[in-house]
């Protein structure tokens, strides 16, 4: 059964028409990686299923898990399962990253209707969770993504799927600015991940990043629209061929 | 810190709530008849048992008072107040009790319901070190102080100023109306002339204060003013932390509050003055809500001394303070950190003033303003450097944050400076919470708003942490009922 069905999804953003109908099934368990070129959509796709303001969807469907996901707030939809990694992670000055995961894992832990977590069991959780990510535990002292470097910023996006266990993660280029230690870091996150519980879509402009994690699918989006899909080797063909070939073939 | 969740605990607390404070006592009350004039400050005069001296330093006051007008240079807006309409004294009427046992029961509850221990028993049961004593005032006198025995033993003086008038003549001859004269300004005269109680703290020489200490201001009855006069005096190397606190009843009527506050620290002495300020701030509509137009000011007159005002201002319809220090004693050091948030139709027009006399003086200043609604939010401060000031430091940092687009901020900064070896920084921000920040948050499962909350809170870390802990959870709790409402 496919934990994501999107059928026919199109989008725009301040009137311009980005996505132009997109159909992906993302089976339970499964990770699927979305490539294509800058300005294909790919952004816009993962900020569409995680329900950011200003993208407006002017047709098709998603549903996640047999629920409508077009029709949620982004806070159900995260406690729903679905775990957005930022492309570019977001400040918050003066908010503490232990206090922000904590929050975030009890407002979750909440809305289905689980315990809240108390400080002494999510400190042990978390430092569990940086040992296997090779971070420190001064990570959770300082606020959330002020004054981390490209690396750590994308590190702490890691870390923070790591805690709160979404069944959907997507991965917004978060392999872009990395080098290729904090690459192999957080592919290792991901690939702790995987299991029959765990399914994800990886975007990513780079074929680089595949090659730590190996996707089950790839699809190529171009123009807004998904215009070849396969398996691994697809993105490997890809990285010889580029994509100038790709989207005058779809053309 | 934990205490987000809690915040979040307040907010869906009250959400069909709004004001929680906001009820009234019913309690037979004594007023004195409405308006402002020589029989009024004589029989105020008459029902404390005041000595000679006070009523001739208070009808002094009236006189001054009388030749000034009311300022008009603050970024706020009302109505004519009329002075003639309002009682300048309201009291329960019982006798006041000569120990906690015989106080009313009727205002027992009322403090219990307002969260304020006036049961030394019920505060001892807390944890240790969480004692706290309480002065609480009621319309225009102290009903109630606790702790004073344990105070009394390690010397410091902790008590309604009304009693220390008659208790302690020469120590409050000596200091009252020397850091804010009565001819001040226009509400610091009204307030010497009419004000009716009020605290009084006295820590002597070498005595760190073993406890915080705090008043807890309540208005309850209609048409009235409160005029306290609060006077802290550290002697040399004295310590101590002072709260004060205030609620008012929800009313359609704007009510005044015009205090006045003075300190006075010694060589070496620390005065920690934090205030949580939560008076009515009227409806959404703008209808009601307290004028809260207070003069508060501190002397540093010993060398190394130090003073350092701590405010969270959630409340009132109008808030024009600038809790000011004259730093007069060499090294001595000034602070003023501040959280000022206005919601609806709230206008505040608040900050400091650090007036540098002595040589190697400093002062830090870092104040934050909220505004949401269709508030107006004004950081005034002046920084003045005398021309024996040499090497005077100040640092001040103004952050405004902008919740939705029909509020204000402003800012207005005086820098004077008269030597030339001194420096002075300024540096201010101002800043809209960002749709990224929201949406990263909610992209982890925190509601929208919890996400305000949660980026406010962090914005306001560098205030709260100078309160004293379990104050900084109120802060944090009150700031979340204040910004009610205001996104989405």
């Amino acid at each position: 059964m496919a934990l994501l069905e999107i059928e026919g999804l199109c989008a725009e953003v301040e009137g311009k028409p980005i996505l132009r109908g997109i159909d992906l099934a993302l089976p339970i368990g499964e990770v699927h990686a979305i490539m294509g070129p800058n300005g294909s959509g790919k952004s816009t796709l993962a900020y569409v299923l995680s329900g950011r303001e200003g993208y407006t969807v002017t047709g098709g469907s998603v549903r996640f898990a047999g629920q409508d996901l077009l029709a949620m707030e982004p806070e159900e939809r995260a406690a729903a399962g679905l775990f957005l990694a930022f492309q570019y992670p977001v400040e918050l000055p003066g908010v503490g990253n232990a206090n922000f995961l904590r929050t975030a894992l009890n407002a979750v832990r909440r809305a289905r209707g689980e315990k809240e977590i108390d400080a002494i069991n999510f400190l042990k959780e978390a430092r569990a969770a940086l040992r296997r990510l090779s971070m420190a535990d001064e990570m959770l002292k300082r606020n959330v993504n002020v004054g981390f470097s490209g690396g750590e910023k994308k590190r702490n996006e890691v870390f923070q799927m790591a805690l709160l266990k979404p069944r959907l993660a997507i991965l917004d280029e978060t392999d872009s600015g990395l080098d290729i230690d904090a690459l192999k870091i957080v592919a290792e996150g991901v690939n702790a991940l995987r299991g029959k519980d765990f399914s994800a879509l990886v975007i990513t402009h780079y074929q680089r990043l595949l090659d730590h994690i190996v996707p089950d699918r790839v699809h190529v989006l171009s123009a807004g629209r998904i215009v070849r899909s396969g398996g691994p080797e697809l993105a490997k063909a890809l990285e010889a061929s580029g994509y100038a070939g790709l989207a005058a073939e779809a053309a | 810190m934990p205490a987000v969740a809690e915040t979040i605990e307040t907010v869906s607390a009250v959400t069909e709530g709004g004001y929680k404070w906001g009820f009234e006592t019913e309690i037979e009350t004594e007023l004195a008849p409405k308006g402002l004039s020589e029989e009024t400050i004589r029989l105020i005069s008459a029902r404390k048992e005041e000595p000679e001296w006070l009523l001739a330093w208070r009808l002094k006051a009236f006189a001054a008072w009388q030749t000034m007008t009311e300022p008009h240079w603050a970024r706020v807006a009302h109505p004519p107040i009329d002075y003639q309409d309002i009682h300048y004294y309201a009291a329960p009427r019982k006798k006041t009790p000569k120990s906690l046992a015989e106080v009313d029961p009727e205002l027992l509850r009322t403090y219990e319901k307002l969260g304020i221990p006036l049961s030394e028993r019920a505060a001892l049961a807390g944890v240790e070190g969480g004692q706290v004593a309480v002065d609480a005032v009621f319309d225009s006198v102290s009903v109630a102080t606790t702790f004073r025995e344990t105070l009394a033993k390690a010397g410091v003086i902790f008590c309604p100023i009304s009693e220390a008038v008659r208790e302690h003549p020469e120590l409050v001859r000596r200091y009252l109306g020397s850091v804010v004269p009565a001819g001040d300004n226009f509400f610091a005269a009204l307030n010497s002339a009419v004000f009716t109680d009020g605290s009084f703290v006295f820590v002597p020489r070498g005595v760190r204060c073993p406890m915080e200490l705090s008043t807890y201001f309540r208005i309850n009855a209609r048409s009235t003013g409160q005029f306290e006069r609060t006077l802290i005096i550290a002697e040399d190397n004295a310590y101590v932390s002072y709260l004060e606190g205030c609620t008012a009843p929800m009313r359609d009527e704007n009510q005044l509050h015009a205090a006045v506050v003075e300190l006075v620290a010694l060589n070496e002495a620390e005065i920690k003055y934090s205030t949580v300020q939560n008076w009515y701030p009227g409806d959404a509509e703008g209808r009601g809500g307290i004028y809260n137009f207070v003069t508060k000011r501190g002397a540093c007159r010993g060398r190394r001394s130090k003073i350092s005002w701590t405010q969270v201002e959630t409340g009132s319809a109008i808030t024009w303070k600038y809790p000011s220090c004259i730093l007069q004693g060499e090294g001595s050091h000034g602070a003023f950190y501040s959280v000022a948030v206005t919601n609806n139709h709230q206008q505040a027009d608040t900050g400091t003033k650090m007036i540098h006399i002595g040589a190697n003086t400093s002062s830090t200043i870092v104040s934050k303003g909220i505004s949401a609604g269709r508030s107006n939010n004004t950081y005034r401060g002046l920084v003045r450097i005398m021309p024996k000031a040499a090497n005077a430091r100040n640092f001040t940092q103004c952050d405004s944050l902008l919740i939705g687009d029909k509020c204000g901020a402003h800012t207005v900064p005086y820098i004077e400076s008269r030597n030339a070896t001194a420096r002075v920084e300024h540096e201010a921000t101002t800043s809209k919470i960002a749709e990224d920040q929201l949406f990263y948050c909610r992209s982890r499962g925190l509601s929208e708003e919890d996400s305000v909350n949660l980026i406010v809170n962090g914005f306001c870390r560098e205030v709260f942490k100078e309160l004293p802990m379990e104050f900084a959870v109120e802060a944090q709790k009150l700031l979340a009922v204040s910004l009610e409402g205001s996104v989405g």
